[in-house]
């Protein structure tokens, strides 16, 4: 996949992506001493949390250059995740009313 | 061993421009994904069901927590390191690399030893409250996610680097495999640190 | 780079624990996994045939077996109430993750796909062979829980707590480890099968020319990779439960026996029906799909001429796979959901059936204007076809909220997914093993002890689940030890337990039939070739059976799966791997 003349400029990246996701979890630990209500809070550090995941599958798992194939199982995987994240909340919110 | 070749397990098929391990290893971290997601399904249950929900930090210790999170990391970053050297054909550098990765696994899983101690010295156990029944069971299973890892990523250091000599491309695709399972494992941290320390 | 491919057959020897027991090649792990799961099946049917002794003649002492079975289960021979759940629950386990799965998927799967995709074996072999011991470490576990003390998991197959917290913690600790070594194995399985359909198809044997079995298993797969998880995070939950004194799944103030249970509280049992689900819905397909592709395969074969429609086959088993996904609710429309979420699921359920009825008509639609052969294994495939339907349509009225709140936990729900499972799924197995068998030994099944297996089956099924249907609707609840005869309302449709019993007693010995002639034919069957049926699909160009690494030549494929009487050949069929069986034909690349 990766050839020795471009792994140069890989690792260029890795390096960057590296002083991001430092730079984040600071930030995320910072925002929480902030006191902000639980909604903003949850809100910001998911927020966070998904940048950095991002990041993390993007670059170190090569996501972004990675086979259609390989995407299209993730996202597939992704759509049910949210099946089974969602499906039980939203039901424990609608509950019978007589 | 086996007198039949499985074509395909070095080389990539020519159509997927895949070779069968890098599947393989996608497909069982998809699963991962699924396993992880029903404990975070579990969590929002138990978190919009309970009468009152303990911030993570009354319970936890955040300042132990973000250096594990840096370790982990760092271990995503020098883990990523090792593959390029490889490429690289470079093996001392793999060599160092790889250590340093194993270990930050060693680092991460002494932290999470104070941490645990400290709670089970203050009484803080699995049955004391759902908050803390998740946190010891979402941190316990990625906990043993890091050892299996580290595990591997120990052979793949030592006797199972003899590979380098024989069969180069194959050793460069069980580091990049056991690497995508790392930052896998690393990418769950990032989540599970707010999700249970500073929410 | 093909060319390096073109396999070398040196047969190094193999001594008889590497060749038969730790073996690596899919044809004998298929064959491990098939013959344990017969076992497993067989036991699971003697739990429901011990069963039935009780539903019929409640309390009444069975002769000499209950006797045998010691008095912590059926003193003086009558069965105890915790016995008789013991056996319930294990019924459905056994039946479904050790039976039914094990033979479907880990059985035909491993033994049909690498032969039908041209492979020389599973991508992994070696994960193939820890997914088999895998299973059957999970499966020796779940069985030797009946030894436990307080004997084995009582709470169904489905652990609902809080039931599953609250009895006797040895076999339920045994059932929740068990099912985590099962949850392995068909992960290990499916990764596998999956890489294998992607990586391993052989020249010119595009996605559109496999197999529709092939299909199936390529969905199936699918389903128990990203379904499975999420009761494995509910099994370790309830492992905690039981062991460390968690309270995931038990409410706060919950009482039993007159006091409140010593928990933290807190947590919901909901949950866990939740996590269920989301597996246990999708391993319903898991249970059909296979069933479906061996009955295509036996249809096209047997009706000599071209599935009906093949592409929409393949398109509804792909949506039907992923709508899976979308529709666990439904087994949960009494647990106090709300109307926009009950809708949802009542509609995404209703969603679903349209591909399962196109599957359905496809397969129907194709038998016509056909010269039907009715071989064994044709009996099975056809008997299939209307029990599948009525299991379907029995399903609908369970789908709407309205009627399932009438018929929730009737044996209107035993009748309906025991049609789809028992004379659908197991029938289809059985037509399976009458067509495969002469790949795997090089001899046929006898006919006539097919048939003899055949005809009592299926009247005996019709007589078991039929008057299930009747009871259910008259309201009788399942799960009840005495079979209900203590309602009122039970009253009209109580004689037919009797019915159904004694239906149940004389299947099993139709089944004499078939373990008689599953051994016989080892040695007296009919010597055949590699090709017995004239079939088209690339298992039937390997010899019978197949040497290790499967082919002789590396096969290549000229054509779509299903090629009978095309105009203008010799023969009335024309396989994938001929290319001079037809005019016209050219591999396809990539």
């Amino acid at each position: 996949m990766s050839h020795e003349q471009d792994i140069d400029k890989h690792v260029r990246t890795y390096i960057k992506v590296f002083g991001a996701l430092l730079v984040l979890t600071v930030v995320t630990v910072a925002v929480s001493y902030l006191h902000l209500s639980t909604g903003a809070a949850i809100a910001l550090a998911l927020v966070v949390a998904t940048v950095k995941g991002s990041l993390v599958a993007c670059y170190f798992m090569h996501l972004l250059d990675e086979r259609k194939l390989i995407l299209s199982v993730l996202l597939l995987t992704v759509l049910f995740f949210f099946f089974v994240l969602i499906g039980p909340w939203a039901t424990e919110l609608n509950p019978i009313v007589l | 061993m086996s007198a039949t070749e499985i074509p395909y397990t070095v080389e990539a098929r020519p159509d997927t421009g895949l070779n069968n391990v890098k599947i393989g290893i996608w497909l069982f971290l998809a699963s991962e994904v699924m396993l992880f997601g029903a404990l975070f399904a579990s969590y929002i249950m138990l978190r919009v069901g309970a009468a009152e929900w303990p911030h993570g930090s009354h319970y936890l210790s955040v300042p132990w927590a973000t250096l594990n999170t840096v370790v982990l990391i760092s271990s995503s970053v020098s883990m990523v390191m090792a593959w390029a050297s490889l490429i690289r054909k470079d093996f001392g550098k793999y060599r160092l690399y790889m250590g340093l990765t194993i270990l930050a696994a060693f680092g991460f899983l002494g932290i999470k030893f104070i941490e645990y101690s400290s709670k089970f010295a203050h009484g803080y156990l699995p049955e004391t409250n759902t908050f803390l029944a998740i946190y010891f069971t979402l941190t316990g299973l990625h906990g043993l996610h890091v050892i299996g890892g580290m595990l591997y990523n120990l052979y793949l250091w030592g006797p199972g680097a003899k590979m380098w000599k024989t069969n180069p491309q194959q050793f460069i695709n069980r580091v990049e495999v056991s690497g995508l399972f790392w930052h896998f494992v690393d990418l769950v941290w990032i989540f599970l640190f707010p999700i249970l320390y500073l929410l | 780079m093909e060319e390096t491919h073109h396999d070398d057959h040196h047969h190094e020897e193999l001594g008889f624990w590497r060749k038969y027991v730790f073996s690596v090649d899919h044809k004998v792990i298929g064959i491990q996994y098939a013959i344990t799961g017969l076992v497993f099946l067989f036991f699971g049917f003697c739990l429901m045939m011990l069963m039935r002794w009780q539903i019929a003649y409640p309390g009444r002492a069975l002769p000499i077996i209950g006797g045998l079975l010691g008095d912590t289960r059926m003193p003086g021979g009558v069965m105890l109430p915790e016995f008789y759940n013991q056996l319930g629950a294990m019924h459905g386990t056994i039946m479904v993750f050790l039976g039914v799965v094990p033979l479907g998927v880990g059985g035909f799967g491993n033994f049909v796909v690498p032969l039908q995709i041209g492979a020389p074996d599973m991508a992994f072999p070696r994960l193939n062979m820890a997914s088999y011991w895998s299973f059957l470490v999970g499966g020796v576990i779940m069985c030797l829980s009946f030894f436990a003390p307080g004997g084995a998991a009582q709470a169904g197959w489905t652990s609902y707590p809080p039931l599953s917290e609250i009895t006797p913690v040895a076999g339920q600790v045994m059932w929740l480890v068990g099912m985590v070594f099962l949850i392995t194995s068909s992960l290990l399985g499916s990764v596998n099968f999956i890489v294998t359909i992607i990586q391993l198809r052989a020249k010119g044997l595009s996605f559109m020319r496999l197999p529709f079995f092939v299909w199936a298993q390529f969905v199936t797969s699918f389903l128990l990779l990203l379904a499975f998880p999420p009761l494995e995070a509910a099994g370790f939950m309830q492992l905690m439960d039981r062991l460390l004194d968690t309270s995931f799944f038990l409410p706060s103030g919950l009482v039993v026996s007159g006091e409140v249970l010593a928990v933290s509280g807190g947590g919901s049992p909901i949950l866990w029906q939740h996590l269920f689900w989301f597996l246990a819905h999708p391993e319903v397909y898991v249970l059909i799909l296979p069933a479906l592709g061996i009955v295509a395969e036996i249809v096209a074969n047997n009706t000599r001429k071209p599935l009906w429609g093949y592409k929409s086959l393949v398109y509804s088993v792909i949506f039907l796979g992923f709508m899976s996904f979308v529709v666990w609710a439904h087994h949960m429309f009494i647990t106090g959901m709300g109307t926009v979420m009950s809708a949802f699921f009542q509609t995404t359920t209703m969603i679903i059936s349209i591909p399962s009825v196109v599957i359905l008509t496809v397969l129907i639609l194709s038998l016509w204007g056909g010269s039907i052969r009715f071989n064994t294994p044709m009996l099975f495939a056809l008997a299939f076809l209307p029990m599948f339907a009525i299991g379907g349509l029995t399903g609908l009225p369970l789908g709407f909220s309205s009627t399932d709140i009438h018929l929730h936990d009737t044996y209107y729900v035993i009748g309906h997914f025991h049609y789809v499972v028992a004379p659908g799924t197991i029938f289809a197995l059985f037509a399976g093993i009458y067509y495969w068998y002469p790949k795997a030994t090089g001899r046929k099944m006898n006919e006539t002890l097919g048939k003899l297996h055949f005809w009592p089956s299926f009247i005996c099924m019709n007589l078991i689940f039929f008057p299930m249907l009747m009871q259910g609707l008259a309201g009788l609840n399942r799960r009840m030890y005495d079979g209900g005869e203590i309602y009122a309302h039970a009253q009209p449709v109580i004689h037919l337990n009797e019915v159904i019993s004694i239906a149940a007693w004389v299947m099993a010995l139709a089944q004499i039939f078939f373990i008689v002639n599953f051994f016989l034919s080892l040695k007296t069957g009919e010597k055949i070739g590699e090709n017995p049926w004239r079939a088209t699909t690339l298992e039937w160009a390997a010899p019978s059976p197949p040497p290790h690494g499967n082919f002789l030549t590396e096969p290549v494929v000229y054509r779509g799966p299903y090629e009978y009487s095309v105009p203008g050949a010799s023969e009335d069929f024309s396989p994938q791997f001929d290319e001079a069986a037809a005019p016209n034909s050219e591999p396809v690349t990539a």
